[in-house]
């Protein structure tokens, strides 16, 4: 039982932030403006969940230009994919056990 | 209480790594609505070229003249036409319900992962027709057709797959049972597209 709360991931303990990385694992990479309408978050509420994520090393950030509009992409590293396949299955587990 | 926390946080990522990867707007009433004119655009087809059915089937000794041709061209250009336009409208309306944006990443993958094959399909066709074979085209254009659907399977609802499937094996078919091209292509794009717009629509939309 420890083990398995020891895998419940503090830094996906938020919708946004849960929705953030689902997102992530299906798609090579996500805008900006894509993540803000599938969640139905706010910019500065998504923006702040973004930040949490990437200074936990589980997202990446990149920013260019597309014309003369600033564009931010975000992709899931290979740490956030593994951080969050063991989140999914700690909370299956949870699950099965209760 | 806990354990339906984490039960809500499962079903939360599960939709929200459907929406964001595939196009779920798709509409299965634009299906049943482009099969029934494709059956309409068939009939009318058959009595442009066969005035007399005995030839049904002889395709070899087929004669159409120039005006049928055109004829034929400007019915299946209608149909299809017709189709695209219903499938778009209702997929936007669908779209609106479901309180998504119509044009998406989603939507993008979808059309262009689409039009590959159909295109590659679409100009293959154009020329055959230029140099003049004209028996391949009605196995080939449901062969391609099958591909592009089976290719943009990944990436909306998972029926389409299946429609996909059922296309090509129309189209090997086609092609075995060569001369009765307006049939296989009744059968495809009529009964087949109906059938699955109505799986599709009692699955998905019936509420």
């Amino acid at each position: 039982m420890k083990n398995i709360i020891q895998n419940i991931n503090k830094a996906f303990d938020h919708r946004i932030r849960l929705g953030i990385m689902s997102i992530l694992m299906v798609n090579e990479s996500a805008d900006f403006n894509t993540l803000k309408e599938l969640l139905g978050a706010t910019d500065g509420n998504l923006a702040s969940h973004a930040k949490a994520l990437e200074s936990e090393e589980y997202i990446a950030v990149e920013k260019q230009f597309i014309g003369k509009k600033p564009n931010t992409s975000y992709k899931a590293t290979k740490l956030g994919k593994k951080a969050f396949q063991d989140h999914i299955e700690a909370l299956e587990k949870l699950i099965k056990k209760n | 209480m806990e354990n339906e926390k984490y039960l809500n946080d499962l079903s939360e990522i599960k939709n929200l790594m459907n929406r964001s990867s595939r196009f779920l707007s798709l509409s299965g009433l634009s299906g049943i609505l482009a099969g029934t004119y494709a059956l309409i655009g068939a009939w009318l087809a058959y009595k442009t070229i066969y005035f007399d059915t005995s030839t049904m089937g002889a395709y070899k000794n087929l004669v159409i003249s120039e005006e049928a041709v055109i004829r034929l061209l400007v019915i299946a250009t209608s149909v299809a036409l017709l189709s695209l336009l219903t499938g778009i409208l209702l997929s936007i309306q669908k779209a609106k319900k479901n309180n998504e944006t119509i044009w998406n990443s989603t939507a993008r993958r979808l059309v262009i992962n689409f039009l590959i094959p159909l295109a590659t399909g679409g100009f293959f066709i154009l020329f055959l027709i230029e140099k003049e074979m004209l028996g391949l085209i009605a196995p080939l254009t449901l062969i391609f057709y099958g591909l592009a659907c089976l290719n943009a399977s990944k990436y909306t609802i998972g029926g389409v797959r299946y429609l996909g499937l059922t296309f090509i094996v129309l189209g090997l078919l086609c092609t075995w049972f060569l001369g009765y091209g307006l049939l296989f292509w009744a059968i495809g794009f009529g009964v087949c597209h109906i059938l699955y717009g109505s799986i599709m629509y009692f699955k998905y939309e019936r509420n």
